[in-house]
This record gives C-alpha cells, structure tokens and sequence, in this order.
C-alpha cells in the first residue's frame, strides 16, 4: 500500500489550478460588485461580502484538508447514510426554515445560515454512484432505471416544496449521468424536445405552432409513407406533441399565477414588463454590453454599482466580469470553466471503479449545469432563476458544496491505482 | 459505445460554451448602444410619482387636490459644496446638521441618492431652484402633497404619509416601495387602491456629471405615471362648512343623510382640525400635538363615539318594535306612573302618539315589557330570554350593534346588550325584565354611534329600509359608487307602522318638545329630542329629525356633549341644518345666534 506522503504527487493539479483561479477571480469579482468609489472599505474587511467570502474560502480549504485526509474509501461507504441525512434536513427545513422571500430555504443559527439544498447536490451525487457500484445495476431494467430516478427525483421534489424551483432545475443534470451509464439517448432527446416545444408554445402564436408542426408532420409522413408501422408512429408522436402544446398553453395562462406567468414569458420577451422582471435581464445585458471588447478595468465598473443589476454578488456575479473586463474577460471565464468540465470528465473516465465514474460525472454534470443555466440567465438566454456560478458567486454553502463535490473527486482520483492494489 | 457517449456529452458542453461566447461578442462587441452606454455614460433608474386622484363634492366642486413639493436628494460621491455655510443658510440648517445629514447619506450609499431634505415647499422650492445648480451631487425630486380647498372633513379625508416598513412588509400585492405615499386613514386610506394611480419609470442616460443626456434607447423602456382616479363624493360642502361652524366650542356630531340613497351630505366631529396641518413638512409634529389634544379632535366621533346611549329617540324604534309584534295599538293607555321610572310631569297618563310626542318614559316602560313579555314560557325568567333575544334581532335589522359599512376606516360597532352579557352580570335564568327595563328609554347596555342614529332617521324616513351611509358616490368623474352602496336593506317593519311614528314626530315639532328650536316656516320637520343621562357631569343633548314629512329630502342626527337637554342645541342645529339645505340662501337661520354662543366645553 502507498503512503499518505504520496497523495501529493497523485492529486490532479490541473483541476486544482483552476479550482483555484475561479476562486480567486470570483472574490476579486465580488468586490469589485459591492466596491464603492470613494468609501474606501478594504476588500478585506467583513462588513462587505468580499471579507466574508475570503472567510469561507478559508474555511473551503480547511475543508479540502480534511477530505484529503479521509480514507478514500470512507465516502462509498457512508453514501446513503449522508444521502439519508441531508433528505431529512430538506425535510426539516420546510418545518423550521426561516422564510426568505417567499421560499423556506435556510436554517439560522445565529448570524449564519445554511441552505441544506445545496449540499443534497453532493449527498445525491454520492448515493448515485453508489447505487452504480453494483455491477449488476444496468439500465436496460426498469427497475434500476425506477430506483435511480427516485434517487433523484426526492430530493427535486422537497425542494421544489420550499419552493425553490431553480435549485430543483439543477438535479435534471443527473439525466447526463443515466445517458453516461446506458441510458437510450431517445431520453435525454426527448428531454429537449419537450423543452424545446415549450418554448416555442410560449413564443409563438397558437396557430403558426399549429401550422409549423403540421409541416412538419407532413414531410415525416412523406418521407415513412412506405411503413404504415412508421406513419402510426409518427402519428402517435404528434397527437403527443399536440397534447404537450395545448397542455403547456393551458399551464402557464391558467394555473400559475400572474406573477408566475410574467416570470416564464418574459424570458422571452423582456419588453413585456421592461421595468417589472425584465428589468433584471436588460439591466444585466446593459451592464455586460457596456463592457466592450476590453472591459472598463478593474473596480471601474459603473452599471454593476448602482444596483441597477439586482444579486449582483451573487447570481449576477458574471455581469461584474462582462463590464470590467469585457468580452475578452467572459471568454477567459467560460474557457476556464469549459476546460474544467472537460478535465473532470477525463479523470471521471480514467476512474477503473464505477462509483468514481459515476460519482465524477456527476460532479461534471452538476457545475455543467450551473454554468449553463447562470450565464445564460444574466445574457437573456435562460430564465432567471436564481442559481449561483460555481465557485464565483458570493455565497458560503455554494462554495464549500462546489468545493467538497470537486475534492473528493480528486482524493477519489489520487488513489485510483490502489483499487487494483487491493 | 461508452465512448461516443463521452464525445457527445463533450460536444454538448463545448456548444454551450461557444453559443455564450458568439452571444457575448455580439452583446459586447456589435452592439452600438451597449457601447454608447460604455461611453461613460450611467443609465439611471428615475421614478416619476403618479398624480393621486382628486375629490370632489356632491356639485362636482373640488375639494382635495394636490400640490407640489419637493424632495431634495443628495448623492454623496458626486457632492461638492465650496461654501458650506452659505448652503446651509439656504435651507437653514446648521453646519453640524449638514454634516450629520451627509454621514447619514454615506452610510446609506455613496453612489445612491437618498433624501437629504424632504418635503420642501413650493415657495420655498422657487426661492433656491436657480442657486442649487452651484452645488453638485443634489438635485431635486418633485412629489405631492394634499391639499384642501376649505378646512373641513379632517376625520373624513383623513391624510396620507410616507409607507411606513411594517406596512411594505404586508404589502401582498408587491406594489409598494419605500417612500411612497399611501393614504392611512379617512377616505385615503379607503379608496387608496383607486387614489394612488401607477408610479412611472423612466431610464435617463447621465453623463459623469450627472448631466442628463436623454432618455435610455428612445425611452423604448420607460412608463408613464398614470394619475389616481378621482371621487366624487356625497358631501355638499355649504352645508359642511355650516355644519363644522355650528359645532364650533362644542363636542359632537352632526350628521346628514339624503334617506332616499344614503349619501352622506355632511359629516361633522367636533372638536375637529385643519386637514392641512397633516400635510407637507409639518405632519409630525402636528400629529403628535393633535395626539395629546385632551379634546381628542383625531376621535372621529360620527363612527367611533359608539359607548352614547341614544336617550329617548330610542322610543321611535321601540314603538316600531311594539306596532310590528302587534302588542301595542294606536288607542293603547298607560298612566304615567312614576313609580315604575322617572319622567317629567307632562299629564296623568298617554296613548301612543301623545306618548311619543311627550316622551312618556312610564309609557315605554311598559311597551317593552310587552315587548319582551309576550308569554312564550311560564317561567318569567325564560320568557325574558325569548323576548330579548326576538328584540334584538330587530335592532341588527335596524343597523344597531353592527357596521354599517361606511367608507371610512375604524367604524365601530356600538353596544347592544346580549343574553351572554346578562348571564355574566345576574347569573343564567337569574334575571328577567325588571332588571333590563331602562333599555325602553334608550339607557342602560346600549351604544350606538351617530351614524347609526342617523341611519335610523334615514329608515324612518324612507318607512322602512336604507341604504347604507357612504361618502364616495362615484369612482372616476361619471362612475358608480361602490356596490354595496347600491343594495337596499329591508328592516322587515311594516310601512304602515312608520306613519303612525312620523305622525308623532310631526307632533313633536309642532307643539312638543321640538316646537321652539326645530320649528321651520314653510318644512313640515319630523323630529325626536332626546337628553341622554351623564353620569360624569351636564347631559348630553340629542336629536334627529328629517324633513319635509313627504318625499324628505335630509335626516339628520345631532349628538352635542354636555349641552344639556335635546331640545337645546341639538334640536337647534338639526332645524338649522335643515333650512340650510331646503331653503339655501333664502334661509332665516333664526337660531344660529343661539347656537354659536352655546360653548359646553369644560
């Protein structure tokens, strides 16, 4: 058996690198967001959200010692147990939480508080891969397909309870996992079709939607016209189709509430309510825009000062970057978050057991989303639902998740050999 | 088959990463109007406040409008003031006041205006717009304040001030926020939701400066203030401001409905305030001072004063009561024995009108005996339960004991007496009619507020039925009033029995206890004095009437404090009030002389 002293040669420092060149650049990011010409509060100092944010990366790294310092093995065998633990808290917290607008998201201990919904993204993780660990658990069964939808589809729910609809969004990431482990692709597909044609039933008028898949039909009919097996199915798929349209349409002006609605159209239409929910996106967009080519420089922003960006520290966090360091700025971000995801999903591949595979492609999947579903937000390109960038946002319980999902992948990964070894 | 999985789900990553980044450039890079944003150039959110809707009277004559004043805010970054002192005489401030507001400011944000100096008046607002350019980092935000064409209907109008933070909380409809103005209490906190309109909001680019360089993109963001919409209310204002000088050195009520629709035509607390005092710069300190008044002018009497007992006109509803259960008849006799109650030596005994004309109280100890009597059970105890109970379901029907429903807040109820309450003070099945008899005269566990009174005129006006009392007859110039202003209510009385009640409320005008104050030339008056016993000091005095006795136009409840006998000042000021309204101009005003030198306050 290896020693302790070697973990050090056997830690994937690239991803630690750019672990730490996020979070470097986030809390220089948030400062600049709460920096007020002229009121000279040092990025240090704990009455800003940039002093504090340095608080919990301390405390992130206290944490990743730990985790190195933990048997490797201790996280397989403990994963239901904090999978069982953290459900019981999501449980809790709609009992006790402290109601922040409108959504009972939060324990308050004191000054402090802890969103359990964002560590039942790691405790789900963790029971996935374990629940993968068997060998004998393929998806080419149902009953295993159940059991890991269940794994993650109790968690969404309790959260969608609080209601905090966003943070649910981010376990439909794990359908990359199942996709990864053998799932038909026709599922994820699927996925995006219904999404795609809710969009679409929200942007356009009935009868061009109407008329559009129509066509559609028609050149589908066309091109099977030899199998009546082929022309049944497409018909089935379409009458579906037509049902999911005026199901949606139905949804969305009749059972949410106003509010609500405003919420999902005007995603795509910000003019709608310009200075209602639309405010936050051309304000966002504004800010970002102003940024240019080259960005205004460091601390020079002025759109991201003014409250004129609303959460600016924390799921607005990207618009700081578009204006103060303008396009160039935003390409280095996603490049670097591009190269990170690539990079846990070679290590993930590299893993000779599955819980490491499935546990890495999970970490993967749910940064990937979180990338996904935050920048497109503050660029008009996804609904704004409040969810926080990845190491960048200002936030404790987000940055110790993201870093405790990151580290233990990489312990796991330091001793990938000693799974042979034993 | 793994490994086409990895690619694909590599390809998905890197598609998104390329989408955002094409989207980036076209944001940051093609855009020209983001870059003209960049070009040092700040958009600023800046709020336009929505003009609140105006109320007027009866005759379409305003009666609350608005008028500007103005917010100085203050941006601490951008502020530069070369002379402090010569700032400060400007707005008469001391220097250390300055300084403390700017730290306060600073502590608020650098970058963010906030209120440096609110609320300044108009004149005052001409006298420093030309100076206030030499000083950067201010500037000024126009809002409104209220304002009144007379001094009237303080406690009506009620006032309006900034939205205070436990109300932002409450505020479910998200409409609110912080420094907006919202009516608390009056006719502007009712009709808030119709007064306030819809704030604007308009995105200006501002140069470094803080010089205005236009609106953001064409304005395509912006929204316009829609203005408030205005009422019209029930008020006649003459007769308002007559009715407010007639009670002038008194405390009271006087109150005046038109029966056939329960408009309210005027509404008066007395003592009462200025409603300017509760506006602009001076709110607080004439609140508090209005506040520690002994005299309570922010009581709003009319509605609230609900602990009066309503003395002997409370006879009119006891023998609609009696005619209706059939127990008492026109030729029904009783001596007056004053063994059984006091009263005032008018002869040795009555029929009905007589008894109501002179206000027999022996008389109406015995109709509600009868009333409460009427053997449904042998046992006396139980029998008074039944009765009780029957008689006040009538006085529900008659809008006693409950709300009214008038469009002003804090309404009260008043006081009518429940089984419960007598069970608590004798025991159960422990007390029985001769323990509860002073209620026949309108003494004893009963509370009813001016306006109720005033409706029970409008009921006996109308023979039957009212509509309820309601200050806004419209919404908006050519509107309706609210809906339930527009239901009838029935009280279940007979028309017939009303006549045998007006007969001997004509009676008491013509020669009984009305006949020397309430008598008009030319206006048959149909009144009831009544002089309510007060424990604490000179009676209070009490009278209602409507008039003419044939399609009436106006009822009128007066309620004056320690003035003694009804057919003093009250009966006065209901005969006056009513010339004033019938005959206008062409009225005498015979008691008026009588009226305004009658102070009783003590």
């Amino acid at each position: 058996m290896r020693g302790q002293d070697s973990i050090g040669r056997k830690v994937d420092l690239t991803a630690i690198l750019i672990y730490a060149a996020l979070v470097l650049m986030g809390w220089l990011n948030i400062y600049a967001s709460v920096y007020e010409e002229g009121a000279d509060i040092s990025i240090f100092s704990l009455s800003i959200n940039s002093g504090k944010q340095l608080l919990w990366i301390a405390t992130a790294a206290v944490i990743i010692v730990f985790i190195m310092i933990i048997e490797f093995q201790f996280y397989s065998s403990v994963a239901y147990i904090i999978y069982g633990i953290l459900i019981g808290l999501l449980i809790l917290v709609l009992f006790f939480g402290k109601e922040v607008s409108g959504a009972r998201s939060w324990f308050e201990l004191g000054s402090f508080r802890l969103q359990p919904s964002e560590f039942v993204k790691f405790g789900t993780a963790l029971a996935l891969a374990r629940f993968f660990q068997d060998p004998s658990a393929k998806l080419d069964n149902l009953k295993n397909v159940f059991i890991a939808a269940m794994i993650i589809i109790v968690p969404a729910i309790l959260i969608v309870l609080q209601p905090d609809p966003g943070t649910a969004l981010v376990f439909g990431s794990f359908i990359i996992v199942l996709y990864r482990e053998g799932l038909p692709g026709i599922i994820p597909v699927l996925g995006i079709v219904f999404v795609a044609i809710f969009v679409l039933t929200l942007l356009l008028p009935f009868q061009t939607l109407f008329i559009g898949i129509g066509v559609v039909l028609a050149i589908v009919l066309i091109i099977v016209r030899r199998s009546w097996r082929n022309i049944a199915i497409s018909i089935a798929c379409f009458a579906l189709i037509f049902g999911a349209v005026f199901g949606v349409d139905y949804f969305v002006n009749n059972i949410l509430k106003p509010h609500q609605q405003n919420r999902i159209k005007v995603l795509f239409n910000p003019n709608i309510d310009p200075l209602g929910v639309g405010w936050n996106v051309t304000q966002s967009k504004i800010a970002i825009g102003s940024g240019g080519f080259g960005g205004k420089g460091f601390l020079e922003g002025t759109q991201t000062k003014f409250d004129f960006v609303p959460e600016q520290s924390t799921d607005f966090i990207f618009c700081t970057i578009g204006e103060e360091h303008g396009w160039i700025g935003s390409l280095v971000l996603i490049g670097l978050f591009t190269a990170l995801l690539f990079r846990i999903i070679a290590i993930s591949e590299r893993q000779k057991s599955r819980f490491a595979r499935v546990y890495g492609y999970s970490v993967a999947s749910i940064l990937f989303f979180h990338f996904l579903i935050n920048i497109g937000m503050t660029i008009g390109l996804f609904p704004v639902v409040g969810i926080p960038l990845p190491f960048f946002s200002y936030g404790g319980s987000s940055l110790w998740t993201f870093t405790v999902l990151l580290f233990i992948l990489i312990k796991i990964d330091a001793h990938r050999m000693q799974v042979f070894a034993r | 088959m793994s490994g086409s999985q990895r690619i694909i789900i590599q390809g998905f990553i890197l598609l998104v990463s390329i989408i955002f980044v094409t989207k980036l450039f076209s944001i940051q890079v093609k855009n020209v109007d983001y870059k003209q944003a960049a070009a040092n150039n700040i958009i600023q959110k800046v709020i336009e406040y929505p003009y609140r809707g105006l109320i007027k009277d009866r005759n379409g004559e305003l009666l609350v409008y608005n008028s500007p004043i103005y917010d100085l805010m203050v941006v601490p970054r951008e502020v530069s003031v070369r002379d402090t002192s010569k700032f400060c005489a400007l707005f008469d401030l001391t220097i250390e006041e300055f300084n403390e507001k700017i730290q306060e400011a600073k502590e608020y944000s650098y970058v963010k205006p906030s209120v440096f100096i609110k609320q300044i008046p108009n004149e005052e607002f001409a006298k420093i717009q030309d100076l206030l350019v030499d000083y950067r980092g201010f500037n000024v935000v126009p809002r409104i304040k209220r304002a009144y064409e007379h001094p009237i209907l303080a406690n009506a109008f009620g006032y309006i001030g900034e939205i205070n933070k436990s109300r932002l909380e409450r505020d479910t409809s998200e409409y609110y926020l912080q420094g907006d103005y919202v009516g608390i209490s009056g006719l502007e906190a009712s009709y808030e939701k119709h007064l306030r309109g819809k704030r604007g909001e308009k995105l200006k680019m501002v140069n470094v400066r803080g010089i205005e360089k236009g609106s953001f993109q064409d304005g395509i963001f912006d929204t316009d203030a829609i203005a408030g919409e205005d009422l019209v209310s029930t008020i006649d204002t003459e007769l308002q401001i007559y009715a407010e000088k007639l009670m002038e050195g008194k405390v009271g009520s006087v109150i005046a409905l038109e029966p056939a629709t329960g408009e309210i035509l005027s509404i008066a607390s007395a003592p009462t305030y200025d409603p300017e005092l509760m506006t602009g710069r001076m709110f607080g300190e004439n609140f508090t001072k209005l506040q520690q008044d002994s005299l309570v002018p922010l009581f709003n009497r009319p509605i609230m004063a609900d602990v009066y007992p309503p003395g002997s006109i409370f006879k009119l509803f006891q023998t609609l009561v009696a005619l209706q259960e059939g127990v008492v008849s026109l030729n029904t006799y009783y001596s007056c024995n004053q063994n059984l109650i006091g009263c005032h030596g008018h002869g040795p005994g009555e029929t009905l009108i007589g008894a109501i004309k002179n206000s027999c109280n022996p008389y109406f100890y015995n109709v509600f005996r009868s009333i409460i009597n009427q053997n449904d059970d042998p046992n006396t105890y139980i029998d008074a339960r039944i009765g009780l109970e029957r008689w006040r379901e009538y006085l529900l029907d008659f809008g006693m004991g409950r709300r009214l429903g008038i469009d002003i807040p804090n309404e009260k109820r008043g006081v009518i007496p429940s089984l419960s309450l007598y069970d608590n003070i004798y025991g159960e099945n422990r007390w029985k009619f001769s323990n509860v008899y002073s209620l026949s005269i309108g003494q004893g566990e009963l509370g009813v507020s001016p306006l109720q009174m005033a409706n029970l005129v409008s009921i006996l006006a109308n023979r039957g039925y009212y509509y309820p009392p309601h200050i806004i007859k419209s919404i908006g110039e050519n509107g309706q009033p609210l809906p339930k202003y527009q239901q009838k209510i029935e009280t279940g009385v007979d028309a017939p029995h009303f006549d045998v009640v007006i007969e001997a409320m004509a009676k008491v005008i013509e020669s009984g206890t009305g006949q020397y104050r309430a008598k008009l030339k030319g206006i048959e008056v149909c009144g009831k004095t009544g002089t309510v016993e007060n424990p604490h000091g000179e009676d209070h005095s009490v009278f209602i009437a409507f008039a003419p006795r044939d399609k009436p136009k106006i009822a009128v409840s007066v309620y004056v404090e320690n003035a003694g006998q009804g057919a003093r000042a009250a009966a006065a000021i209901s005969g006056l009030m009513i010339e004033k309204y019938i005959k206008r101009d062409s009225a005498e005003l015979r008691m008026e002389d009588y009226v305004l030198a009658g102070e009783f306050i003590y």
